[in-house]
Parts: C-alpha cells; sequence; structure tokens
C-alpha cells in the first residue's frame, strides 16, 4: 500500500513538474532553442524516433553494456586478487584510492587518442568511468565481513576456500550491487561523453550535433531518453539484487524484538 | 573420572600483558561449567584456547586425555550475539557445521529438518535470522553449535543480548537441552544468577593474570527451576561468588592500572 502511495506521489510530482515547466515557456515566451517546452520535446521524440530508436540508442547501449560488462569481470577479479594475495593488494590499493580523485573526464580525451575513434575507444572511456566503484566497493565488502562469524567458521576447522565462499563472498554482495548501482549510471555517463569526443554515431554524438545546431528539442530527446537507458539500467541491477538477495525481500511481521 | 577437558600450567599473554599463569582447569564428561569473573579479564582468550583459535604459551589442553594441538572443529561454540549469517535461512545457519564438515548439502539440510522442531523451529525452517525473536535466534544458535558434532559446547554469554523474560525462558530450556544431549558444557557469563542456576562447578576467574581460580561446587539437584533462586543454598553461593568479585575489584583498583585494560568492575 506504501509503495502505491509512493508511485502515486512521484506521478503528481512529475506531472506538475512538466505543467511549471510547459507553463514557463509559454507565458515567458522563452525561446525554444533556449529551452523547449516539454511536448516540443515530445514531438520531436516522436519525429525523430526512427533514427533515434532504431540507431543511436542500439550504439549507446551496445558501448555501455560491453563496457559495464568488461568492468564488471574485471572488477571482480582484481578484487578478489587483492583479496587472496597481500602482494597484491599493497601494490595495487593505493593506485585506487588515488584514481578515485582523478577527475576521470579530463582523461576522457587521452582515452580515445589511445583507444581510438570507433567502438573500442568508448568502451574504454565507460570502462574508465565505471571500473573503480566496482572494484572499490566489490572489496571493502569482501573485508568487511563480521569478525565474530569469521571466528565461528574458524572454530568450525573452515578452510580459507569456505571461508571464502560461504562469508566472503556472500556478505560482500550488498557492497558489490550498491558499487553496480553507481556504475550503472557512470557507464551512461562515461558513453556518452566517449561519443562527444569523437563519433558519427549514439546518443551523446545526437545530442552534440543538435546542440551545435540548435535544435534544442532534438537534444533534449536525446537527454531523455539517455536517462532512461540510466534509470533502466539502475533498476535492472536492484532486480538482479533482489534475486541474489532473498533474505531481504520478505519481512514477515511475526517476530518480536531483536 | 577422565577429564573431556583439561588445561594444566597453560600460560598466555598479549604482548606484555599475561592474561593466563599457570592455569589449570579439569572439565568432567557431560559437566556443565559456569565461569564468571569481571569484564576485560580474558574470559574470551580461555575460550578461544579451548575452541583452538589460540594456542597455549606453555603448558597443554587435552581433550579427552590427549594432547590436541588442532582443536578447531573439535569444539562446539555458540558466540555471544548469535552470529547467524543473515542471508540464510534457519536450515542452512543450522547446517553449516556440517556443510563445512564436507557433508552434502541436500543431507545436511535434512539433517537440520528433521532436528528442527525438538527446537521449537519447525514453522520457521525457511525463515531468515532477520524474521525470527531472539530467542528463537538463540535456539538456532544453539542448534548449529551441537551440530558441530562434538560433545563439548562453548557459551559465550549466550543470553545476554536477551530481555528478562525470554532469558529466564532460556535459561530452563538450555537446562532441558542440557539434560537430553549428555553435552560437556562451559558457559561464560557476567550474571551470577545464571552461572550458579545452570552449572554444576561454578569458577570464578580472578586475578591478573589470572592464577587460581576459585571453584564453588553447586549442589542443588536436578531438574532445577528459575525459583531455585529463592533458596538458602542458592544465596549463600550467591554471596560468596559476589564476595569473590569484590575482592578482586578492590585489590585490582588499589594499585592504579594501566588505562584502557583497568580491571573491570562490573558485574551482571
Amino acid at each position: 500500500m506504501d509503495r502505491w502511495n509512493r508511485s502515486v506521489w512521484f506521478g503528481i510530482s512529475i506531472a506538475l513538474f512538466l505543467i511549471v515547466w510547459e507553463a514557463v515557456c509559454r507565458l515567458l515566451h522563452v525561446p525554444p532553442f533556449i529551452l523547449p517546452p516539454p511536448s516540443a520535446v515530445v514531438v520531436s521524440l516522436w519525429d525523430l524516433r526512427a533514427v533515434l530508436l532504431g540507431l543511436h540508442l542500439w550504439v549507446t547501449l551496445k558501448e555501455v553494456l560491453l563496457g559495464l560488462g568488461v568492468s564488471i569481470l574485471f572488477g571482480i577479479l582484481l578484487a578478489f586478487a587483492m583479496n587472496m594475495s597481500r602482494l597484491v593488494e599493497r601494490l595495487v590499493y593505493p593506485y585506487i584510492v588515488i584514481s578515485q580523485t582523478i577527475p576521470i573526464i579530463a582523461l576522457s580525451p587521452v582515452f580515445i587518442l589511445w583507444f581510438g575513434y570507433d567502438l573500442t575507444g568508448k568502451i574504454a572511456i565507460t570502462i574508465l568511468f565505471t571500473f573503480f566503484p566496482i572494484v572499490v566497493n566489490t572489496y571493502d565488502g569482501l573485508r568487511s565481513t563480521d569478525p565474530e562469524m569469521l571466528q565461528l567458521l574458524r572454530t568450525m576447522g573452515a578452510n580459507r576456500w569456505q571461508i571464502f565462499s560461504k562469508l566472503q563472498l556472500p556478505s560482500s554482495l550488498p557492497h558489490f550491487f550498491s558499487g553496480l548501482k553507481v556504475a550503472a549510471t557512470y557507464s551512461v555517463a562515461g558513453a556518452t561523453i566517449g561519443e562527444w569526443l569523437g563519433s558519427s554515431e549514439g546518443l551523446g554524438y545526437f545530442g552534440r550535433r543538435a546542440s551545435g545546431n540548435f535544435q534544442a528539442p532534438a537534444l533534449f530527446a536525446s537527454v531523455l531518453l539517455l536517462s532512461v537507458l540510466g534509470m533502466l539500467l539502475f533498476w535492472l541491477v536492484g532486480q538482479v539484487e533482489k534475486r541474489l538477495a532473498p533474505h531481504k525481500r520478505t519481512k514477515r511481521q511475526t517476530s518480536k524484538g531483536q | 573420572m577422565l577429564d573431556k577437558l583439561a588445561f594444566s600450567g597453560v600460560r598466555f599473554s598479549y604482548g606484555d600483558q599475561p592474561i593466563l599463569q599457570h592455569f589449570d582447569l579439569r572439565v568432567g564428561k557431560g559437566e556443565f561449567i559456569s565461569l564468571i569473573g569481571p569484564s576485560g579479564i580474558g574470559k574470551s582468550t580461555l575460550f578461544q584456547l579451548i575452541a583452538g583459535l589460540l594456542q597455549p604459551q606453555a603448558g597443554t589442553i587435552t581433550v579427552d586425555g590427549t594432547p590436541v594441538a588442532n582443536r578447531l572443529g573439535m569444539v562446539g561454540y555458540m558466540p555471544q550475539r548469535d552470529a547467524l549469517f543473515p542471508w540464510r535461512n534457519v536450515v542452512d545457519n543450522a547446517a553449516l557445521p556440517l556443510e563445512i564438515q564436507g557433508v552434502p548439502k541436500k543431507q545436511a539440510q535434512a539433517d537440520v529438518r528433521a532436528q528442527l522442531s525438538r527446537y521449537g523451529l519447525a514453522d520457521w525452517a525457511d525463515a531468515y535470522p532477520g524474521e525470527l525473536s531472539g530467542g528463537m535466534r538463540q535456539r538456532v544458535s544453539f542448534l548449529r553449535a551441537l551440530l558441530f558434532g562434538t560433545d563439548i559446547m562453548l557459551l559465550d554469554e549466550p543470553f545476554s543480548s536477551l530481555d528478562g523474560i525470554t532469558r529466564m525462558e532460556m535459561q530452563e530450556w538450555l537446562m532441558a537441552m542440557w539434560q537430553q544431549t549428555g553435552s560437556t558444557m562451559l558457559m561464560i557469563t557476567h550474571d551470577i544468577d545464571e552461572a550458579i542456576l545452570l552449572a554444576d562447578r561454578v569458577i570464578v576467574l580472578t586475578g591478573r593474570p589470572i592464577e587460581k581460580p576459585v571453584e564453588l561446587a553447586v549442589s542443588l539437584e536436578r531438574p532445577r527451576t528459575t525459583a531455585f533462586r529463592n533458596r538458602t543454598e542458592f544465596l549463600t553461593l550467591r554471596e560468596q561468588v559476589w564476595e569473590l568479585l569484590r575482592q578482586n575489584a578492590a585489590t585490582q583498583a588499589r594499585p592504579m592500572q594501566r588505562p584502557g585494560r583497568s580491571g573491570g568492575m562490573r558485574n551482571g
């Protein structure tokens, strides 16, 4: 019931927002190339549906999924390696911390230079954006096991593999997923920036070209699609998390205390 | 009678902080022993020594009469907070020690399910710890400790997180369980009443390092109920234990201990 209520209120707030936006544009006669009213954005989205949905969305989606996929694979592997070997941890972890402080956007042109203007370059930038949140969160998750649970497993005579698979791995899942949620939203930004820097297709490329031509409604249409893409990815990660963590899904109301 | 577990001349220290010195302890098969002492005195160290997480720096620890260096997996452990894994349901939590021992998962689960009704958990087999009450969680934790498959059990302040009423229920429940299983049990507690009510012998740990623990035999007949608290023998024992702890607090307080690890004055 509470959830239903929430979505109703969210719907109301969205509707209000759009009405105010539309009204401001019309009443103040804002030029459409500065701020197009939402109606113009929708019309533009409809007019351009063939090229936006048929071509550019797919190109961006491909970059996002490939980049995110590579980040997940290697991010997890690196986090595991740091967890298994003290040496790897000592060698690698400082760089991961430092990398958090580097403005990634500033590095993007270099990445395009290294990896080229084709698909590889965009995937490289998407990886640049998504790799670190996944590594850092997964590794922190592996480290954050409850000491009492660890002690319990050790009194059972558990070996390293058993401790890893039965305790560290499951208790790191929530951390991994919060990293993945951040990475999912970053991945769209990464692909977009990659396309800005040099491309001939994709939603980022389309938006940049539209803004160059003062076609604000088309720009907003591409931005709308990009944010929907980000939200969908975020939602998808949440769904996978719910599947893998059944104890967070059900809450019977019968227990007392504790 | 053969000792189930025995410490002889055990010494252990953390750095230059001695915890145990010439420590002797003998636990007979099927005995229930309570260990009581001020907090910070090293009861957890003692437990970790018994469980095999730590090794004595001198002296020996014997199980069933033979010195055993690797005691991991030989002693069932019921930790202070229940330490149930939140992502495992009741069955999978209790089956954990069986899984560690290499019992196939299906069979481990079947073994656990067969036992749940005895612990009043049959309806909760598939529930997650977050859905259970404090008392139920402790029963799952107890079952898990039992399924280590050994007949020594360490209970580390098992009821300290429970409310008073649940706590008394669980004390009676534990006494019944002890008599059913015939296990040897060692329980750490901060609660003098609990220590006396459940145990055959109460061991009062005092001093720094712990050198000569005082043993008090509890001669109350079994089965006991929580109402035994009002008996004269019980009250006398309780006064004795309290007196020992008070003396210890007094001697510890006089030569000012280093800050941070002062001789704890708190009692349950």
